[in-house]
C-alpha cells in the first residue's frame, strides 16, 4: 500500500516537473468569473487548469485520500480546520503573498477561528446560510405579509404546509440544517453535545413532508426556472438565481434573506495542499486572487462578499450596497459561526440526518 | 506452455482488477478511522519488516461489522435496494421481452437496424441521459408541459425526486441489457420448432408459453442478473432522479465515505454488499456455463 502510494507520488512528481509552469485550481461551481481565468493566464504566463466541485465533502475525500494533484483548493472554514490537523496543507509563504495587505481585518478575525494567525489560508468569499423566496409564489400561498425573513417560513410546519405544493428545497448539509434548526428553538447553534443536537431532530423532522429535495446546488436553477418557491441556501447562490430569473425575464421574482432570528456566516478559504505539484505558482494565483480589482471582479460576478478590504471601492453597487450581500453592522453581528464536530459527533450528526431526510 | 499462458492472461485480470482491490477494502474495513492522510490506522510500515507486519495484523478488528449490526439503518438500505432491483428487473422484463420478440420477428433485412437503434442511446453519456430525465420529468418539465396542453391533467404530476422517478431511470437505464440478450436467445430459435408445435395441435399463444419462453430462458436470465446486478449497488440514478425517502445502500456507502469521513465502516458495508451480491453471480456463472455446455 505504503509503496503504491509512494509510486503513485513519484508519477505525481515526474508529471509535475514536466508541467512546471501550471497551476491546478479546484474551486467550488459557479464561482468565479471566468474571464479572471484568462486573465491569469495572460498576465502571468502560467498555464491555468481549473476544475470545479460542488460539496466540502468531496473536496475533503480527495484531500485526505492525499496525491489530489490540485495546487490550489477552496474548503469552507469547518473543513478547512479538520484539514489542517489531518496534515492537508502547507503554511503560506508571505513573502511570496505581497497583495495580503489588501485583506479586511474584520473577516480575518473570524477566519482565524478555523486557521490560527491564517497561517494556511487566505479568504476567498464568505456569506450567510438563508432563505431564498420566489416572492410572487410565497406570496400567493400565504398572504402578502409572508415571514420571507424569518426562520418562521420554513421551520413552522403550518407555513410549510402551505408551501409544499409550490415546493421547497433545502440544503443537503446537516452542518447548514441543524445550528439553523437549533437557533430556531433558542439553542445554541454551535452546540458540540449530542443531546442538544438530537433536539434539531424533531424541529426539522416536523417540516420534512414538506421538502421536496435536499440538494445543496440543484436549487439555483429550480429557483430561477420556478421549479421551487423556496429554498435554504447560500446568499450567493440564491442572488445568482434571482439575476438569472430576472435575464431570463420569465416572471419570476426570487428575494435572499439571513434570517432575522440570526444567520450562519461561512467563509471559503484558499489554501495549497501539502503535496501540491507546483506550490509556486499557487502562490502566484493566491496573490492574484488577493489583487483588488481581480477580487472586485469575482464578487461583481457571483454576487459573494470577499474577504478583501481594498477590493470594495471596485465593487458595482449593485454588490457592496446589498445588505443581502455586505450585511449592514446590526445583521453582521447577528451573525454567527460554527465549529467542526468531533469525528463521534460527526457521526451522531449524520444519522441525525439521514433520519430526518429518509425517516429511518 | 502456451496453455498456461493463455489461462494466465484472465487470471492475472482477476487477480488485479479484483482481488487485489477487494484485500485493499478488506484490509480498511478492519483498521480503525484517524484524522489523518489517509484516514484509518495502522498503515502497514514495511521498513520494520516481520515485526511491524505482526503488530499491524494485532490492531486489525471486526468491530466496523460488528457496528453494522447495531443501527437497522443498514439492514433497511439493503433490503429498499434489493426491493428496487427486484422491481425494477420484473419491470425491466416485461418491457424487454416483447421488445426483443418483435426484434426477433422482423424481417432479417430490419434486424441490424433495429439493433442499432437499441444500441444507439449509449452513444450519448449516461450522465448526460439522466440529466434528460430530470428536465422530463421535473413539475415544469416536458412531459408536465405536454400533458397539461393536452388536457388530460390539470395540476402538474410531482414524478422528479420520488421513487417513480428511480425507477422509470432504471428501467430505462438498464433496458438494453434485457433486450440484448433475450434478443440473441430468440433469433437463434428454429422457426420449425413453432411449425411442429401447430401442427401438434397448439394454439399460438400455448406455442408461445411452451415453446419459445423456455427456449429463451437462458437470455432471460443472463438479462435478469445484467440489470439486477448494477441496480442493487445503484448510486448515480437515486440520487439524481431520486427524493430523499428513497433510500439505497449506494446512497448510504456515500454517507458514510464522505459525510462521516468513515472510510472504514465505509469499507465493512461494501464488503458486505459484495457478499451479497457474489450469490446472484455465482448463479449467473453456473447458468452461462451450463449454456456453453448445451451448445458446445
Amino acid at each position: 500500500m505504503k509503496n503504491l502510494m509512494l509510486a503513485s507520488a513519484t508519477l505525481a512528481l515526474v508529471a509535475a516537473s514536466a508541467h512546471a509552469n501550471e497551476v491546478r485550481v479546484y474551486n467550488w461551481s459557479d464561482y468565479i468569473d471566468e474571464a479572471l481565468l484568462e486573465k491569469f493566464e495572460a498576465d502571468t504566463g502560467i498555464k491555468l487548469i481549473y476544475d470545479v466541485f460542488d460539496s466540502n465533502e468531496l473536496l475533503e475525500t480527495k484531500m485526505l485520500a492525499g496525491g489530489s494533484g490540485y495546487d490550489v483548493v477552496v474548503p469552507s472554514g469547518t473543513f478547512l480546520q479538520r484539514q489542517i490537523t489531518a496534515g492537508a496543507f502547507q503554511k503560506l509563504d508571505m513573502s511570496k503573498l505581497p497583495n495580503i495587505v489588501n485583506m479586511w481585518d474584520v473577516v480575518s478575525a473570524r477566519t482565524e477561528q478555523y486557521d490560527p494567525d491564517n497561517a494556511y489560508s487566505i479568504n476567498y468569499m464568505w456569506g450567510t446560510t438563508g432563505i431564498g423566496v420566489n416572492l410572487g409564489k410565497v406570496k400567493e400561498a400565504l398572504g402578502e405579509d409572508a415571514p420571507i425573513d424569518s426562520l418562521e417560513l420554513i421551520l413552522n410546519p403550518d407555513n410549510m404546509a402551505k408551501l409544499a405544493e409550490c415546493g421547497v428545497h433545502m440544503l443537503d448539509a446537516p452542518a447548514e440544517m441543524i445550528p439553523m434548526a437549533l437557533k430556531y428553538i433558542g439553542e445554541n447553534p454551535d452546540s458540540q453535545d449530542p443531546d442538544v443536537i438530537a433536539k434539531a431532530e424533531p424541529v426539522l423532522s416536523a417540516v420534512r413532508p414538506y421538502i421536496q429535495k435536499f440538494h445543496s446546488s440543484e436549487y439555483i436553477n429550480a429557483l430561477a426556472n420556478g421549479d421551487i418557491c423556496v429554498a435554504i441556501g447560500w446568499s450567493g447562490d440564491i442572488l445568482q438565481a434571482r439575476d438569472r430569473a430576472a435575464e431570463a425575464d420569465n416572471g419570476v421574482e426570487i428575494a435572499y434573506h439571513a434570517a432575522k432570528e440570526g444567520a450562519q456566516m461561512w467563509f471559503d478559504q484558499m489554501a495549497i495542499p501539502v503535496d501540491a505539484p507546483n506550490p509556486d505558482a499557487a502562490h502566484v494565483f493566491l496573490n492574484f486572487i488577493m489583487d483588488a480589482q481581480n477580487m472586485a471582479a469575482a464578487s461583481n460576478y457571483v454576487y459573494y462578499a470577499n474577504g478583501n478590504e481594498a477590493s470594495k471601492e471596485f465593487l458595482v453597487e449593485d454588490v457592496i450596497g446589498d445588505t443581502a450581500i455586505y450585511p449592514d453592522e446590526a445583521t453582521l453581528n447577528n451573525l454567527f459561526t460554527t465549529s467542526p464536530y468531533a469525528p463521534k459527533v460527526q457521526r451522531v450528526v449524520t444519522r441525525l440526518w439521514t433520519k430526518i431526510k429518509s425517516g429511518t | 506452455m502456451r496453455r498456461a499462458a493463455l489461462i494466465a492472461v484472465p487470471y492475472f485480470w482477476l487477480l488485479a482488477l479484483f482481488l487485489v482491490p477487494f484485500l485493499i477494502v478488506m484490509k480498511i474495513s478492519l483498521s480503525d478511522g484517524a484524522l489523518a492522510i489517509p484516514p484509518y490506522t495502522p498503515q502497514l510500515d514495511i521498513a520494520e519488516g516481520w515485526n511491524g507486519l505482526k503488530t499491524f495484523l494485532s490492531e486489525l478488528d471486526f468491530e466496523n461489522f460488528v457496528f453494522l449490526t447495531t443501527d437497522d439503518l443498514y439492514w433497511k438500505a439493503y433490503l429498499s435496494s434489493f426491493k428496487i432491483a427486484l422491481i425494477s428487473t420484473s419491470l425491466a422484463l416485461l418491457i424487454g421481452y416483447p421488445i426483443a420478440y418483435s426484434m426477433a420477428r422482423a424481417a432479417p433485412e430490419w434486424r441490424p437496424t433495429l439493433l442499432m437503434l437499441i444500441i444507439l442511446p449509449f452513444w450519448t453519456s449516461f450522465l448526460i441521459r439522466v440529466y434528460a430525465w430530470m428536465g422530463i420529468l421535473a413539475n415544469e418539465g416536458l412531459l408536465n408541459q405536454f400533458l397539461l396542453w393536452t388536457g388530460i391533467i390539470s395540476e402538474p404530476l410531482t414524478i422528479l425526486n420520488t421513487n417513480t422517478a428511480v425507477y422509470i431511470g432504471i428501467v430505462y437505464t438498464y433496458l438494453p441489457f434485457m433486450i440484448l440478450p433475450i434478443y440473441s436467445a430468440l433469433e437463434k430459435m428454429d422457426d420449425s420448432l413453432l411449425e411442429a408445435a401447430e401442427d401438434l395441435g397448439c394454439s399460438r399463444t400455448s406455442a408461445f408459453w411452451l415453446v419459445t419462453i423456455p427456449l429463451s430462458k437462458t437470455g432471460i436470465i443472463a438479462g435478469c442478473f445484467l440489470v439486477f446486478i448494477p441496480t442493487l449497488g445503484e448510486f448515480v440514478i437515486p440520487s439524481l432522479l431520486g427524493g430523499s425517502q428513497t433510500l439505497m445502500i449506494g446512497k448510504v456507502l456515500w454517507e458514510e465515505f464522505f459525510n462521516n469521513r468513515d472510510w472504514p465502516v465505509a469499507s465493512a458495508v461494501a464488503i458486505i454488499l459484495l457478499l451479497i451480491l457474489i450469490i446472484p453471480i455465482i448463479l449467473f456463472q453456473r447458468n452461462e456455463q451450463k449454456q456453453r455446455e448445451m451448445e458446445g
